[in-house]
């Protein structure tokens, strides 16, 4: 049978890490330091090798069909032309800045409109395929909270708006007290398959 | 905060987290045989099986959004749920004509997604027929990875997509685009927003810690059907905890 030399390696660096954050042993805290600041340095160059794995994905489908493919080409060029600009006046250049400013920004800023558009369609779509307890309350909340986000032409109604209103009563009961509930159960979940990962029973890595 | 405050909170971190691991531990050696609570039964876990199996019938691709999260922090553990996710569906799926696509929006995931779909070939003695593309990146950016998903779920013909990783409310262009193929969605996040976004637009949206639960359901082995046993326990302690301390408060009593 192979070692299995990566979750040895996984499980050994986690409890070094999670030992570090709780016991005050100065060899521990300088190990655990040690070990963040290198899976930062190898999540840096991961981001370079996800990089070439977007662009080597796109020529595959460039050279594959042409014709059929134009995102591919746009991506291409895109990537090759901020490569050009950036590599000659640096990441934070006149032009370097102008392209994140005048193209990345707005086409960003587009989709988060084009996502505005999709929800409002999907809580319509919502009103017609799951009509139920749940949908509703989730609607009329999502109204609610809408139309009382400002004041009506400049008045603001006491009850409705300002600190005391429906909205913030809204917004610092049931929501907080929800959104807790569902963080605490995150939490657990999270702590979970840390430790799942940490006993070597989930193993993500090595193939 | 004083010295003494900070060593007792560490230490009740650290007793909690060995009691967490305990249970788990305890849990797993004692119950092999167990099964699933019927309370958890009723959630979208079966589609998940269900999507699998209309994918391979139908000829479709079922695609997999691990979304951008990276392995560091608490969106770490939403990046690994989706890598899992993925494992279990690659095995299974990975014979059809259409193999499983993996998207993400990060470097190291994207090269863990690759990896993933390589072992399920090797897995099935079938490497020679793994592509790489098979695990990719689309997109660097929380947008321009929905950006760049949209033409895989479009243009590869995804019939199902399955949505577990850390995603902001763009998770909606993914979803939509997924059901204007006609395909089936089923989505989980550790994010809040992402979670509410999921809850408008799918019918299938696992809220909270059920996100958690997917490996539990998919593979149902003691370990982490115990997991689960230990994240209840846990759960209505605290609950416990938490009413006990507002009424201790209510009666000023602390």
């Amino acid at each position: 049978m192979k070692f299995p030399f990566s979750t040895a390696i996984a499980i050994a660096f986690g409890l070094i890490v999670l030992l570090g954050y709780f016991i005050d042993l100065p060899i521990l805290i300088t190990l655990r330091d040690v070990f963040v600041r290198w899976a930062i340095l190898l999540m840096t160059v991961a981001v370079i090798v996800g990089i070439i794995n977007l662009v080597s994905v796109h020529w595959k489908k460039f050279s594959k069909d042409p014709g059929e493919n134009p995102y591919s080409i746009i991506l291409l060029v895109a990537f090759g032309l901020t490569l050009m600009v950036a590599g000659f006046f640096g990441p934070t250049g006149e032009w370097s800045l102008w392209i994140f400013n005048h193209i990345q920004m707005p086409v960003e800023q587009s989709l988060m409109a084009i996502l505005v558009v999709v929800l409002i369609y999907s809580i319509a779509r919502m009103f017609k395929d799951r009509f139920n307890l749940i949908s509703i309350v989730f609607i009329v909340t999502v109204l609610v909270m809408l139309i009382l986000a400002v004041p009506w032409f400049g008045v603001a109604i006491p009850g409705l708006h300002g600190p005391g209103g429906i909205r913030s009563l809204i917004t610092e009961i049931p929501a907080i007290a929800g959104a807790r509930g569902i963080l605490i159960g995150i939490g657990l979940g999270t702590i979970a398959t840390g430790l799942r990962v940490l006993i070597g029973a989930d193993r993500p890595y090595g193939g | 905060m004083n010295i003494s405050a900070l060593l007792s909170m560490k230490l009740a971190g650290l007793l909690f987290v060995l009691l967490f691991l305990g249970l788990i531990m305890g849990f797993t050696l004692r119950g092999r045989d167990r099964t699933l609570t019927p309370r958890r039964r009723n959630l979208g876990f079966d589609k998940i099986q269900d999507a699998i199996g209309l994918a391979v019938e139908s000829g479709g691709r079922l695609h997999i959004s691990i979304g951008w999260g990276g392995l560091l922090g608490i969106p770490g553990v939403g990046s690994l749920i989706g890598l899992s996710i993925g494992r279990r569906v690659a095995k299974i799926a990975s014979m059809s004509d259409k193999p499983p696509i993996i998207t993400s929006g990060e470097g190291a995931t994207a090269v863990l997604a690759r990896d993933t779909m390589q072992a399920a070939y090797r897995d099935l003695n079938q490497q020679d027929k793994f592509d790489s593309t098979l695990g990719r990146m689309s997109g660097a950016t929380p947008f321009s990875y929905a950006a760049g998903t949209l033409p895989v779920i479009y243009d590869e013909k995804v019939s199902s997509t399955i949505v577990g990783g850390h995603l902001g409310s763009e998770v909606g262009l993914i979803t939509d685009a997924t059901q204007r193929t006609g395909g089936v969605c089923l989505t989980g996040s550790d994010n809040l927003p992402a979670q509410a976004v999921m809850f408008g637009t799918t019918h299938e949206a696992l809220i909270g810690e059920d996100f958690y639960a997917v490996d539990a359901y998919l593979d149902g082995e003691p370990v982490h059907i115990a997991s689960l046993q230990a994240q209840d326990i846990l759960r209505w302690t605290i609950t416990g905890v938490i009413l006990i301390g507002a009424l201790l408060k209510f009666l000023g009593l602390i």
